[in-house]
């Protein structure tokens, strides 16, 4: 029988949650790095044993964390992200230059063409790979270096490159988004890059559809539609049917289009998912109820998904790495929230239960399915 | 040899000890204790100065015989007792937040 693996990394620690297929009994495993901020783990495709986790602290730096046995034991590997060339300068808040400093790894993003190659988006935004399994890394340059790149500027988060999705049919095409960039895409391997957003729009900046700036939360595909992509932007849910060259609106009758996560169902590539949050500065569900809301349509038309989810006195955030869905029949869907609960889905979302309720704050969810 | 304390996160990736032992040529200064550490153990390389610049990072504090060497030179030498092995050196996560 198939199983799953739920990686969570939370504000002090990381946690693996196993069940098999049924999802009903659940393992919870950690905290491993206790006591550090763990933004993000994530398996390779190609060898899901494999495992790499983003550990940080602001008081002791960055740590690479790799497992070769599915997280039951754990190597540091290399941990020196070093910009190319002379940094430069990008906008400070204030709109003054700021010096470009590695701060941490937001995400972590394992090849799908090759076991030793791994993407890493970091803060201040740019965009490293290793090829030796996490050893050593060496900035994409041409990303940081597109000519927009001093205008960019932090969003509240810091400016972080959250983002990377890799197309399963061509090695060479990468997207990646930015807050409060926007969203680039590379086609020759990441040696240079196009920001792709058109049709975005944020009351936020001087010019609302200027070329780069808008902060873009999460972007997701599904694997058989390489070309259409979902986008939760900080406010809008958006959706390109061509790669990114442009997007529309499809928000629809969302209460509140202000998110962070978005994924994609995944036998279904017109069903995807977002949970709401009030406000940009009310980082919490809408009327403290904590809802799901799915489109079979690829957006416009959106159903609340409340069973099993707290529908009163709800206050949490849900980040905007922190949801995920496995491959099994039928479709898993998994999220974590602020409070440190990690909610679970063995029906696409119909309902909903507890896999844990009291871990730290979480930052990231990622589910492996596992033969 | 040098007595080095780390502070416990740092202890947990290095997989040691509340104390190490560092042997270093010459008077001892902050620099060359940090470069024996590190060689000692690579994993702490990144985690006390950064990679570029070598500057200890902010967060973290050097202290010795009841002293903050923090902001002193990194090639200045460390007091006697240190380099006598009678004090260690205090590598300190800096007391913030909660």
């Amino acid at each position: 029988m198939s199983r799953v693996r739920v990686l969570v990394g939370t504000r002090k620690g990381a946690f693996v949650l196993t069940a098999d297929g049924t999802r009903k009994k659940w393992d919870v495993g950690g905290p491993h790095f206790a006591g550090w901020e763990i933004y993000h783990l994530k398996g390779s495709p190609l060898d899901p044993e494999r495992l790499y986790a983003s550990q940080t602290s602001g008081w002791f730096g960055q740590v690479i964390q790799r497992s070769n046995d599915g997280g039951k034991s754990w190597e540091p590997t290399g941990n020196e992200f070093t910009y190319d060339g002379v940094p430069g300068t990008h906008q400070w808040y204030d709109g003054t230059p700021h010096p470009w400093e590695f701060q941490r790894v937001w995400h972590l993003e394992p090849s799908l063409f090759d076991p030793d190659t791994i993407y890493a988006g970091v803060e201040d935004a740019a965009l490293f790979r290793s090829t030796d399994g996490g050893r050593t890394w060496h900035e994409l340059s041409g990303l940081r270096c597109h000519g927009s790149g001093p205008h960019w500027q932090p969003g509240a988060g810091g400016m972080c490159l959250h983002t990377i999705v890799q197309d399963p049919g061509d090695a060479k095409r990468l997207y990646i988004a930015i807050s409060a960039a926007g969203a680039f895409r590379t086609d020759d391997g990441g040696q240079t890059w196009q920001p792709i957003n058109r049709g975005l729009r944020s009351q936020g900046i001087p010019d609302p559809d200027a070329e780069v700036g808008h902060c873009v939360h999460r972007i997701a595909m599904h694997r058989s539609r390489p070309g259409v992509l979902f986008m939760q932007k900080h406010w809008d849910v958006m959706r390109s049917n061509d790669a990114g060259a442009s997007w529309v609106e499809v928000s629809g009758n969302l209460p509140t289009d202000f998110g962070f996560p978005i994924d994609v169902h995944a036998h279904e590539p017109e069903t995807i998912y977002v949970v709401p949050i009030k406000s940009d500065s009310e980082h919490y569900p809408p009327e403290g109820k904590l809802r799901v809301y799915r489109s079979r349509t690829g957006g416009n038309e959106w159903e609340a998904l409340t069973k099993g989810l707290p529908q009163r006195d709800c206050y949490v955030n849900v980040l905007r790495d922190a949801m995920a869905v496995d491959s099994l029949d039928s479709c898993g869907v998994y999220f974590g929230t602020t409070g440190g609960q990690v909610y679970a889905s063995a029906d696409a979302g119909d309902s909903w239960a507890p896999i844990v309720r009291d871990l730290p704050a979480v930052l990231s969810v990622e589910v492996q399915t596992l033969p | 040899m040098i007595r080095v304390v780390l502070p416990p996160h740092l202890r947990t990736l290095a997989r040691v000890g509340e104390e190490v032992e560092v042997r270093v040529e010459g008077p001892p200064t902050q620099r060359s204790v940090l470069d024996a550490l590190e060689a000692g153990y690579p994993v702490l390389r990144g985690t006390i100065r950064g990679h570029v610049g070598q500057r200890r990072r902010p967060f973290v504090r050097f202290f010795a015989c009841e002293q903050d060497l923090s902001h002193d030179s990194p090639d200045a030498p460390l007091p006697d007792a240190v380099a006598s092995g009678a004090e260690p050196l205090l590598i300190v996560g800096a007391m913030a937040g909660g």
